[in-house]
């Protein structure tokens, strides 16, 4: 039987099962722990299967494991879902983290388990219906379905009396711009008549959602930031470390990062690349003062959790920067640095909030010396921090690297000096992790903690941290089996935005999205029969610098191989020819 | 059956249900249970029900009483909206009065008499014909809303709404009178006729002003919302969830028979009206809601912030308009009276729950309940997978097509504003109860009937929200019923048009 076809809506709504079902069991004893790792955990087996089955010799960017069918007649939607290599992994990311996040529940929860673990499932619902979406409609209505089980969790879990404020602020931040969000939709709908992201794509490529550029322009703002906000990019970021202080560990591992990155990467830069193109200077001026901005906060916390989420602001302004360079070496990198995020962020939670469980408290001045009395804990701990910081042959060196060398390569507006700027914000992130790292766990015993008897870390905590240490390393030494398909992704998202803006600016001609990929196809032996004259006419259409950038791209990307061992990708093939 | 007959069918049951329950009343023992009449009512409401469809099934329009009475599928989609709420609120309020039952059978004769009132608003294409529907089901309001004789705040609210109620009436057919003095006519397509060749187009334009403002009153759109948080603080909870969704939506039901049937040809300028009416409605409601503690008040403003979202479906193309409307009413009856529903059970006929930090630790000691409220609170903020949310979509949608896109960032910004007070009351819900919270302690078990009430509006909001495609073309067959008659009759009045308009069958 094949259910390629049907197996996202199995992975969507298994949990929404799960949540229902859990509902109605009776809250005794340990079992809404074990009913929830169970959901989870067949959730993750499920979204194994992408990888395995995914097509990784389809670059042309279609979208695979698509199921599409109407939903309601008129207005025109339909339940139309599908991953590419840009969300594909982030499915699976999410469906990984899941069980992880139960297993670090399982003893600090004790109290309301059942509308716990409903409303963690709830979210996963939520968050695996957005990165699947491919009907506007359908993904908004995931959206702001994921903002209520967070905002419950926030309210009812918050660890201090301020809980109930964190989680308002939280909502209203996400709301409001969600709501302009909708207007936005709703224009692009009345214009077109279709809410399915393949057509909209299609239509942008050929400038065919509007003429009217000042309301193409509106909308396009309405779309970026209400995704911004939920990244969250600076200067957005004031509900991150309200809620995040309060927010339970499992509910902050998914708090921040992907959603709004993916949505950037999917909505904005499909349907709007000119716009994009347009705001671009801004966008990295913001990911590279956010880097820098986060890490310099994060440096004077008091209060760990709180250092993790300036950090978190950190990192996800690594990613910002990294995709509206338009190179592919920074797409392909912000997409790896999301995938980063949410493992060197969720482990380092967890392990905040391992500690926390032990000692009942984020104040830094607390600890100290734990080294001696907790050996696993700092091992994992200084795994954690060190692939925070991005020490080569982890995960986060990959995600970073690639980054700033896109940022440097790009064409964007003053790329080189936001790109200088980032990069000393890699020594502000090192100084700040590390000598969290020394006051917490090295130098003299605090007298605070001293007395206090914590065990190391019990099986139960092993199982929830290894995973995510032994990723980690994976990630780090053989990131080209994840970046076969991001590759793909990052490379049609390159080149869509590469040509969106010559048509405005040089050429008269509308350009067609279709010789591009045929390009592609062309030049790895995929289509024997393309249309050379098209083929012809979209390298003409190249702007220069353009094609300049992406030479010098493909030299650095040989560069980059012999530094992390392993970036030659199978996908990154087409590229280095289509440009000789 | 005589087509006189047939087209008030649902009317006239209801009308001998509430005339049978008033006799009946009288021959039972002081002491014994109301619970038989109030039967007979949900019977009765359940056959009005059916006569609706069986009315929509004939697939024909019916015109009767000369032409004052038009029964299509606009009308019946309303009957079936106000029937719904009346059922649920009779469910509800089975086992409400705890001992109190003493006027209970004139309590569920009057639900019946108020239902005969709107329904007759929603399938009366003549203006004089609607004000007797807005008489009968206000005068039965009126006394529901002092229901609780005895309490100083039910005799408040009832007097206060009386003397608003009567005033705005009093615009209503100020107005009516001046349209008939413009056009010759108080018939809807006379009238629409009669604007095309009329002498006085102001005054024509004077007296569709004096209508929307006496049905502004009906609706509690802002400016004309201010006896709305009294009336509804006082008025007991039941009696509340039925008046801010059942008249309200016969209210709206009129209101687009008199702007997209009565006046088309001021679309221009009323539409410019509706867009203010709409903006100042969604905008005072939410605001004010902000600063309310008390939950039923707090509801009262949500109440004129979602007239305001309704408005802004006037402001679009007739067929998007009209469409739009029928499913919000649909989807707003709904949530709001699944709410208050929530909120009879738990406040009880003494009303012992009244402000939000009363409804503190619900979560814990009924948990189906809280999950329920919060259900209905997500539905009204308008949260994916309710019917609020595909009926706000639909309506901002609708206006958006138009162009009218700054009052959809109006409209949805306030539903951003809504949000805060919504969350307010569902933090409360689920914060643990401190020590000297003993309000919910007394809590009874929900009756049968109640919960049937509660499943019934639950599933409907859930229905709407997730597979809104049978209500979204039945809402469209509404407009079309509406709009086809319309040329029908346009066509009917000019000789040399020959067109043939088919659309009864389906």
């Amino acid at each position: 039987m094949n259910i390629d076809h049907t197996i996202l809506t199995v992975i969507t709504f298994v949990p929404l099962a799960g949540a229902v079902l859990l509902a109605l069991l009776p809250d005794k004893g340990k079992l809404m722990q074990w009913g929830a790792l169970t959901v989870t955990l067949i959730t993750f087996a499920l979204t194994l299967h992408l990888p395995f089955h995914y097509d990784y010799s389809a670059v042309s960017g279609a979208f695979q494991f698509e199921q599409n069918a109407e939903w309601i007649t008129s207005p025109a939607i339909h339940y139309h879902l599908g991953v590419d290599g840009l969300s594909m992994w982030l499915v699976v990311l999410t469906g990984f983290l899941a069980p992880l996040g139960v297993l670090i529940s399982w003893n600090t929860i004790s109290d309301r388990k059942k509308l716990f673990y409903t409303l963690f499932l709830l979210q996963q619902v939520a968050m695996l219906g957005i990165f699947v979406s491919l009907d506007l409609f359908l993904y908004y209505a995931f959206w702001e379905l994921s903002l209520v089980p967070m905002t419950l969790l926030i309210a009812t879990f918050g660890r201090t009396v301020n809980r109930r404020r964190a989680a308002i602020k939280y909502f209203l931040y996400t709301f409001i711009p969600s709501a302009i969000l909708l207007v936005g939709m709703l224009w692009i709908y009345a214009r077109t008549g279709t809410f399915q992201l393949p057509e909209l794509t299609q239509l942008a490529a050929t400038h065919g959602i509007s003429n009217n550029s000042a309301a193409l322009w509106l909308a396009s703002l309405a779309f970026l930031v209400a995704f911004a906000v939920k990244v969250p990019v600076f200067p957005l970021h004031g509900w991150l470390a309200d809620a995040i202080a309060e927010a339970p560990t499992a509910a902050v591992m998914v708090l921040a990062g992907k959603l709004g990155l993916y949505s950037i990467l999917r909505f904005s830069f499909s349907i709007f690349p000119d716009e994009s193109h347009r705001i671009a200077p801004l966008m990295i001026a913001l990911g590279a003062i956010g880097i820098v901005y986060g890490a310099l906060i994060a440096l004077v916390q008091k209060d760990l959790k709180q250092l993790a989420a300036y950090g978190t602001l950190g990192h996800v302004s690594v990613v910002i920067l990294g995709i509206f360079t338009f190179t592919i070496a920074g797409l392909d990198g912000g997409i790896y640095a999301t995938l980063n995020e949410g493992i060197g962020g969720g482990a380092l939670f967890m392990l905040l909030g391992i500690l926390y469980e032990r000692y009942g408290t984020y104040d830094i001045r607390d600890y100290g010396g734990l080294a001696a009395k907790l050996p696993w804990m700092v091992t994992l701990f200084v795994i954690t921090t060190l692939s925070v910081v991005g020490l080569p042959m982890l995960n986060g060196f990959v995600g970073e690297f690639l980054v700033l060398t896109g940022g440097m390569q790009s064409t964007i507006t003053h790329h080189t000096r936001w790109t200088v700027l980032a990069t000393t914000g890699v020594i502000f992130t090192a100084s700040y992790m590390l000598w969290m790292v020394q006051r917490v766990f090295y130098g003299n015993l605090n007298d605070n903690t001293a007395d206090v008897p914590a065990p190391d870390l019990d099986a139960r905590e092993h199982l929830a941290l290894w995973p995510m240490v032994a990723l980690m390393l994976l990630m780090g030494v053989a990131s080209p089996y994840w970046m076969r398909a991001i590759d793909a992704a990052g490379t049609i998202l390159a080149r869509e935005l590469q040509q969106a803006q010559p048509v405005t600016t040089n050429s008269p001609l509308p350009v067609p999205t279709v010789p591009s990929l045929a390009n592609v196809l062309a030049q790895n032996d995929l289509l024997p029969a393309v249309n050379f004259k098209t083929d012809r006419e979209s390298k003409l259409n190249l702007i220069p610098a353009a094609a300049d950038a992406t030479k010098k791209e493909s030299k650095l990307r040989n560069i980059s191989t012999s530094w992390s061992a392993a970036l030659h990708s199978a996908a990154s093939k087409p590229n280095t020819e289509a440009t000789k | 059956m005589s087509p006189n007959v047939l087209a008030l069918l649902p009317e006239i049951i209801l009308t001998l249900t509430g005339v049978f329950i008033m006799m009946a009343e009288p021959c039972l023992a002081p002491n014994s249970s109301r619970k038989p009449l109030g039967w007979i009512a949900i019977a009765g409401t359940v056959g009005a029900l059916v006569a609706s469809w069986y009315q929509v099934s004939l697939g024909v329009t019916i015109h009767a009483f000369s032409n004052t009475i038009q029964v299509d599928a606009f009308s019946v989609l309303f009957h079936y909206v106000i029937g719904a709420v009346v059922l649920v609120t009779l469910l509800g309020s089975l086992d409400y009065f705890e001992g109190n039952a003493s006027h209970a059978g004139e309590y569920f004769a009057l639900l019946c008499f108020g239902a005969v009132g709107m329904m007759l608003m929603a399938s009366s294409v003549e203006l004089l014909m609607v004000f007797v529907g807005l008489e009968i089901s206000s005068i039965s309001t009126y006394i529901l809303c002092g229901f609780r004789k005895g309490q100083a705040t039910g005799s408040e609210s009832s007097i206060k709404y009386f003397l608003l109620g009567s005033f705005a009436t009093a615009f209503f057919l100020y107005g009516v009178a001046l349209a008939f003095g413009a056009t010759g006519s108080t018939d809807l397509y006379a009238v629409a006729l009669g604007l095309q060749t009329t002498a006085t187009p102001a005054l024509a334009f004077t007296a569709l002003a004096l209508i929307l403002i006496g049905l502004g009153f009906k609706v509690s759109a802002a400016p004309f919302h201010v006896w709305t948080p009294d009336v509804y603080q006082g008025a007991p909870a039941p009696v509340v969830g039925l008046m801010s969704t059942a008249p309200k939506a016969a209210a709206f039901a009129v209101l687009l028979r008199i702007t997209f049937t009565g006046f088309p040809i001021y679309q221009h300028r009323w539409t410019v009206l509706m867009w203010v009416l709409a903006a100042l409605s969604m905008t005072i409601g939410n605001l004010g809601a902000l600063l309310q503690r008390d939950v039923k008040r707090m509801l009262a403003y949500s109440s004129i912030a979602h007239a305001g979202y309704l408005l802004v479906a006037f402001t679009a193309f007739p067929f998007d308009g009209i469409a739009a409307a029928c499913f919000y009413t649909a989807t707003y009856a709904a949530m709001n009276v699944g709410a208050f529903a929530v909120i009879t059970q738990i406040s009880g006929y003494d009303e012992r729950a009244r402000t939000i930090d009363d409804f503190t630790g619900l979560g814990q000691k009924r948990p189906y309940l809280a999950a329920l409220l919060s259900f209905f609170l997500l539905s009204l903020i308008g949260i994916p997978f309710t019917g609020g949310f595909f009926g706000k979509f639909y309506v901002f949608s609708a206006a958006i097509h138009n162009g009218n896109v700054w009052l959809a960032v109006i409209g949805l910004l306030n539903s951003g504003v809504a949000c805060f007070y919504y969350l307010r009351l569902l933090a409360a819900v689920y914060t643990k109860p401190g020590a000297e919270s003993a309000r919910l302690n007394q809590l009874r078990p929900i009756s049968i009937p109640a919960a049937v009430g509660l499943a019934l509006a639950a599933a409907a909001t859930l229905t709407l929200g997730i597979l809104p495609s049978g209500a979204v073309s039945f809402a469209e067959y509404a407009s079309h019923s509406t709009l086809i008659e319309q040329g029908r009759q346009e066509c009917a009045a000019h000789p040399d048009c020959h067109i043939q308009l088919q659309f009864d069958v389906r």
